[in-house]
C-alpha cells in the first residue's frame, strides 16, 4: 500500500531531485496524503499551499487523472488512486 | 536559462540592483561610472519588485524577493553580489492565520535606521508591515497597522492593494511613514503600535470626496534623512510634498507637463533636490513620447527637465514606482529603468544620462548603493569618494552604451 506523488521539475531541488515520491503508506486523503509529504519534503510545503492552508492558485493536484478541484479538494478520498501529481497550471499572457 | 558571469564589487564600486519581470540583474562599476559588468537574470523567469543592500554592521547583503507565478514569493539573500542565494525551505513572510490572509507579493524591503542593526521591514501586498528584529531570520506581521480600522476599506489599485513605501525616521526609532496604494500615507510615532491617517490635502480624483481622510491612491513618497520631517509625494495625479512630517500637504506640481507618474526619489546630498518621471495620465508613458526626468532643486517650487542623452520622440516608456533610484556617490549617480526593459543611469546629478543597458524583461525596481559604504547616516554626509581602479574580476558581461 503506496501513494505516489509526480514533482513538478522547479521543486525537485526540495525532493532531492526526484521526480517520483513514493510514500509507503496509504492515506484516507489527498489532504493526509500531503501532510506525509511536508514530512518527507518540508521545502514543498510553502511552495504548494498558501499560508491559509489552501492550495495556490495556479497549482493543479490530480488525485490519479481528476483535478481535486472537482472532487473535494483535499478532502478527496483516496481509494483506488495511486498517484498524485502536482502540475503547475497552464498560464500565462497578460504580463508575460 | 543560465546565470551569464559574476560581479565582485570592491568597497565603494557602485552597486546596481534591478528586479525585472523575469529575474533579477546586478550591475557594478567603478564610482566612475562608465562602464558596468552584469550578472543574470538570477531567479530566471520569477518577477521581483522587491530589492535592498544591507551593509549595516558589517554585512554586504542583497535581499531579494523573488515571486514564482506558480510557487509563491520568498524572501532571499546573497551575501556574495548573487553568486549564491540563499532559499528558504518555508516561506519567511506569512501572515497568522487569524487573519485569513495569504501573501501575494512582497513590495519592499527596507533595512533598519543605523542604531538597530538586526533590524529590518518589509511592505507587502495585501497590504501590510511585517518586521524582522534579528536580521531577516524571522519576521513578524506589524499588529498596530494590520488591525488598523481603515483596513478594511483599502482597496487595490491596478498593481494591487500594496504597502509600498517605508520611509523609518533617521533617528527616531518610534517614527515612521509608510505609504499604501489605495489607502495614502500612515504615520506611526509609538514604534508600530498605532498608525494615523496623514494625508490632508493629498488628492483623490477617483472618489466623491476629493480630499478623504484615507483611500488616496499615493504612488511613492521620499524623505530626505537629513530633513525627515519634509516629505515628497507623487500620487495618481497629483505632486505634493510636507513639511511638517505630513501633517498636512500641498501641491508642489509647478512645470511639470503631467502631475501623474510613480517613482519619486531623493538627492543623496542636497534635501531640496527630487527627482520624478511624469507620466501621460491615460496613456502611462512619458507625455509626448518624450523620455525627460524632472528635477527640482528648490524642494518643489519649480521643476526643470533634464534631457540630454534621453530620447525625446518615440519613446513610449513606462516607469514603475520603484524605478529609479540614486547612489550616494557626489556627484550623485541617478538611474532609472523601464517597462521596455532600457536601464539609463546619469553620473552627474541628472545633468547628463546615457543607457547602461538595454533588452532586459520589463524593469519593476532599482535599486544603487555604494558597496559597503551606504548607510543612511551616511548617506547625509558622504563626500567625494576615491575612485579606485578596478582589478579584473571573474568574465562578466560588460556593457558601455549610449556613448
Amino acid at each position: 500500500m503506496s501513494i505516489t506523488f509526480v514533482i513538478p521539475g522547479p521543486l525537485r531541488e526540495f525532493t532531492d531531485g526526484q521526480t517520483d515520491v513514493v510514500i509507503n503508506v496509504k492515506p484516507g486523503t489527498v489532504g493526509e496524503a500531503l501532510g506525509l509529504l511536508w514530512q518527507r519534503y518540508p521545502g514543498l510545503k510553502d511552495r504548494i499551499m498558501t499560508e491559509q492552508g489552501e492550495v495556490r492558485q495556479h497549482i493543479n493536484i490530480f488525485a490519479g487523472e481528476e483535478n481535486i478541484k472537482y472532487t473535494g479538494g483535499l478532502h478527496t478520498q483516496l481509494n483506488n488512486v495511486d498517484e498524485i501529481y502536482i502540475i503547475p497550471a497552464v498560464s500565462g499572457g497578460i504580463n508575460n | 536559462m543560465q546565470t551569464t558571469g559574476n560581479i565582485s564589487p570592491k568597497p565603494g564600486d557602485v552597486l546596481l540592483m534591478i528586479g525585472t519581470m523575469k529575474g533579477i540583474f546586478l550591475l557594478s562599476s567603478t564610482a566612475a561610472r562608465q562602464r558596468w559588468k552584469v550578472s543574470g537574470p538570477h531567479f530566471p523567469g520569477e518577477v521581483v519588485y522587491a530589492l535592498a543592500y544591507d551593509s549595516r554592521a558589517g554585512r554586504q547583503h542583497v535581499w531579494a524577493a523573488p515571486q514564482s507565478p506558480f510557487y509563491g514569493t520568498v524572501l532571499c539573500s546573497s551575501d556574495d553580489f548573487g553568486m549564491n542565494w540563499t532559499k528558504p525551505e518555508a516561506a519567511n513572510l506569512k501572515f497568522p492565520e487569524d487573519t485569513g490572509l495569504s501573501l501575494k507579493q512582497i513590495w519592499q524591503i527596507v533595512p533598519g535606521r543605523d542604531n538597530e542593526p538586526d533590524v529590518l521591514y518589509c511592505g507587502v501586498e495585501p497590504a501590510a508591515l511585517f518586521e524582522s528584529k534579528d536580521a531577516g531570520k524571522t519576521w513578524s506581521l506589524v499588529r498596530g497597522l494590520h488591525d488598523h480600522p481603515h483596513r478594511a476599506r483599502w482597496e487595490p489599485g491596478a498593481g494591487g492593494l500594496c504597502l509600498h513605501t517605508i520611509l523609518p525616521h533617521p533617528t527616531d526609532n518610534n517614527k515612521m511613514h509608510v505609504a499604501i496604494s489605495t489607502g495614502g500615507v500612515y504615520r506611526t510615532d509609538d514604534g508600530g503600535k498605532s498608525w494615523q491617517a496623514k494625508n490632508n490635502g493629498v488628492s483623490a480624483e477617483f472618489l466623491p470626496d476629493k480630499y478623504p481622510e484615507f483611500g488616496q491612491c499615493v504612488h511613492k513618497v521620499a524623505m530626505h534623512p537629513s530633513q525627515p520631517d519634509r516629505l515628497f509625494l507623487q500620487n495618481h495625479g497629483g505632486l505634493f510634498r510636507s513639511f511638517n512630517a505630513a501633517e498636512t500637504w500641498e501641491d508642489m506640481a509647478n512645470g511639470v507637463p503631467s502631475d501623474f507618474g510613480f517613482p519619486i526619489i531623493s538627492h543623496p546630498h542636497d534635501p531640496d533636490t527630487f527627482y520624478i518621471i511624469p507620466l501621460d495620465y491615460e496613456m502611462r508613458c512619458v507625455p509626448d513620447a518624450k523620455l525627460r526626468v524632472y528635477r527640482t532643486q528648490d524642494a518643489g517650487k519649480t521643476w526643470k527637465p533634464l534631457t540630454r542623452g534621453l530620447p525625446q520622440k518615440g519613446a513610449y516608456e513606462t516607469i514603475l514606482r520603484d524605478g529609479m533610484d540614486a547612489d550616494s556617490l557626489d556627484p550623485a549617480g541617478v538611474y532609472f529603468g523601464t517597462r521596455s526593459g532600457k536601464v539609463y543611469g546619469s553620473a552627474n546629478n541628472g545633468n547628463s544620462w546615457k543607457l547602461i543597458i538595454d533588452d532586459l524583461p520589463p524593469v519593476t525596481c532599482i535599486k544603487a548603493t555604494v558597496v559597503n559604504g551606504e548607510t543612511q547616516a551616511k548617506k547625509v554626509t558622504t563626500k567625494r569618494r576615491a575612485v579606485k581602479k578596478q582589478t579584473k574580476k571573474k568574465p562578466a558581461r560588460s556593457t558601455r552604451k549610449g556613448k
